[in-house]
């Protein structure tokens, strides 16, 4: 007995055991992609641990304190080289800390009616598709325009929409803008509260969000956005331990050093290699680890009936 | 051997005088013991068998050549409470629908008996001892379901969950006397056993009659640096969280500096 443990290492909060080389793997190929693609990787760590037999609530927690690591760095380097707007970072912040907030009430209430893992699953499938398919699509197009013998450029966002409408304006100094602070404390809310419930960073949303709502110089939306995602995170992290008891420490530690390892050469890469053909790839696993989810959640599974520990005195609903 | 294995053994018969006192009826007495009241598991353990010594005195050696004596010994996990739920399809999505709620669950019930419990006494006798894992009493909690028809369709996948999850075994045939008077009982500790505090109980039965039972209580807990993990993380949440916050910000630094090149 006790044969082939050998790789095996025992997650402490997870309560499985698991093969170092796989999660260490994982860590290492996402942070590849993210460092070749500069997104922080969050949106695939999490469903990739639901596929390993990682409790929905270990994953989602493991993943917010797994993407810190990945935006901690990037957020201190934009800062060094001033491309972080500090002043609408914080108010980001702020935002996300009140929906993270409410995130983790959510959470906790999901758990409790026994719905969280479908709600995780459903929001995944709806994201990942989403994402996914607007990358493939944006790829395909501009590999067109390419073939066309067109160059690329930047549509330029135009001057006035409704969002600079809202009272409660203020003006920041560094991303040269003047906006209402609603829309702000809003967006951070909407990322503060996906990172608690889904356990991402939320770049993927804040970048084009910051760019097309709030017409943030693209310089500093991703020190910004990575400022936002390391406190918010963290916030996160901390409310997770908390409440859920939910964050797997070694789970993390396993995740984050592949992924520091991987990111490093896959920004190599990526500095190297063009970006269309890789981009539609990108997407194309995307959208197949969505569709996985999505599948899942159809097939009848092998047993209707689960037993779990009751959590609270039902009733109360 | 990272699996730290079974607690073994041990009392032996108490020599009580069973001379000169012939009392027609129930004269026989039933002991178990475990060489210990603590097992300690590690994180690498994946399961293994719990032996307990017991023994039989002062019994009739004639019932005794008859086969006539047996024995049921359980060992029974902490009391947890415990909520079954039911998937129902809804727009092609399998979704966690009816749930009831149970209290005072023993997490986990190994049991090892002589023969098929059938064929040691009638069910009601079993009934009335809630010995046998289809005897066990699921209590729900008072507003924990929706009818009593959905309690009893509960009631009844509460049991076959917790068997296949092997935390619940009946193991007919793993009580054997070794001798006329001592016997010993083979129970499982599932991978998954849960920590805390375990009851080993064994009931005696002549002709299919309930004599006695005997009982004493084992600790089960986890050692090594994962329950120390898995402790910290419950009991100073605050402070595990905010060394899973400092984790990562050093591994990300630290990753900075591993590939820097200047």
């Amino acid at each position: 007995m006790g044969s082939g443990s050998e790789l095996g290492i025992y997650l402490p909060i997870a309560e499985i055991s698991v093969n170092i080389f796989v999660l260490f793997g994982m860590g290492a190929a996402v942070g590849f992609l993210s460092g070749m693609f500069g997104v922080g990787g969050g949106f695939l760590i999490t469903p990739l641990l639901i596929f390993y037999n990682i409790p929905p609530a270990v994953a989602v927690a493991t993943g917010a304190n797994q993407v810190i690591a990945s935006s901690f760095t990037g957020a201190l380097s934009h800062f060094k080289r001033g491309t972080l707007d500090v002043k609408l970072g914080t108010l980001l912040v702020i935002g996300g800390v009140v929906g993270a907030g409410v995130g983790i009430y959510v959470f906790v209430l999901l758990r409790e009616l026994g719905q969280l893992d479908l709600i995780v699953s459903l929001l995944y499938v709806i994201f990942l598709s989403t994402i996914g398919g607007l990358m493939l699509l944006e790829s395909v197009r501009s590999m067109r325009r390419t073939r066309a013998g067109q160059l690329a450029s930047l549509k330029k966002p135009g001057q006035h929409n409704w969002v600079h409408r809202l009272p409660f304006k203020m003006r920041f100094r560094a991303s040269k803008i003047y906006v209402s602070i609603i829309p702000i404390l809003a967006l951070g809310a909407a990322i503060g509260f996906l990172s608690s419930i889904m356990g991402v960073g939320g770049g993927f949303i804040m970048v084009p969000a910051m760019i097309y709502l709030l017409k943030v110089p693209t310089n500093v939306v991703i020190g910004t956005s990575l400022y936002q995602i390391v406190f918010v995170t963290a916030f996160t992290t901390v409310m997770q331990a908390t409440t859920n008891q939910s964050v797997d420490i070694v789970l993390a530690f396993l995740l984050m050093s592949g992924g520091v390892i991987g990111a490093q050469y896959g920004t190599r890469i990526g500095q190297k290699l063009r970006g269309e053909q890789l981009r539609a790839l990108l997407a194309t696993l995307v959208l197949a680890v969505g569709l996985r989810l999505a599948i899942e959640l159809f097939v009848t599974p092998d047993d209707l009936y689960s037993i779990a520990i009751a959590l609270a005195a039902p009733g109360a609903s | 051997m990272r699996i730290l294995a079974t607690a073994l053994l041990l009392i032996l018969a108490s020599l009580s005088a069973a001379m000169a006192q012939q009392l027609p009826g129930n004269k026989e007495t039933i002991e178990i013991g475990l060489s210990t009241d603590t097992i300690a598991i590690t994180s690498g353990f994946r399961g293994t068998d719990l032996t307990v010594f017991g023994a039989l005195d002062n019994a009739d050696p004639l019932i005794q050549r008859q086969g006539r004596y047996d024995i049921v010994v359980i060992l029974q996990g902490p009391e947890r409470d415990f909520v079954v739920r039911r998937k129902d399809r809804f727009f092609g999505v399998w979704i966690n629908a009816e749930s009831v709620s149970f209290q005072h669950i023993p997490a986990s019930y190994s049991l090892a008996s002589t023969r098929n419990l059938q064929d040691i006494a009638v069910p009601k006798t079993f009934a009335q001892l809630s010995l046998g894992v289809n005897n066990i009493f699921y209590e729900p909690m008072p507003d924990g379901f929706g009818s009593s028809a959905s309690l009893r369709e509960f009631t009844k996948e509460l049991p076959r969950l917790k068997l296949k999850q092997n935390l619940y075994s009946q193991r007919p045939g793993d009580v054997q006397f070794l001798s006329s008077t001592l016997f010993r009982a083979t129970l499982s500790l599932p991978a998954n056993v849960p920590v805390g505090k375990h009851q080993a109980r064994a009931f005696l039965f002549r002709n299919g009659e309930f004599l006695r039972e005997s009982s004493t209580s084992l600790n089960i807990v986890k050692a090594g640096l994962e329950y120390r993990i898995y402790k910290a993380a419950h009991e100073n949440s605050l402070l595990y969280g905010l060394f899973a916050v400092f984790l990562a910000v050093i591994t990300g630094w630290m990753g900075r500096l591993m590939f820097r090149k200047d």
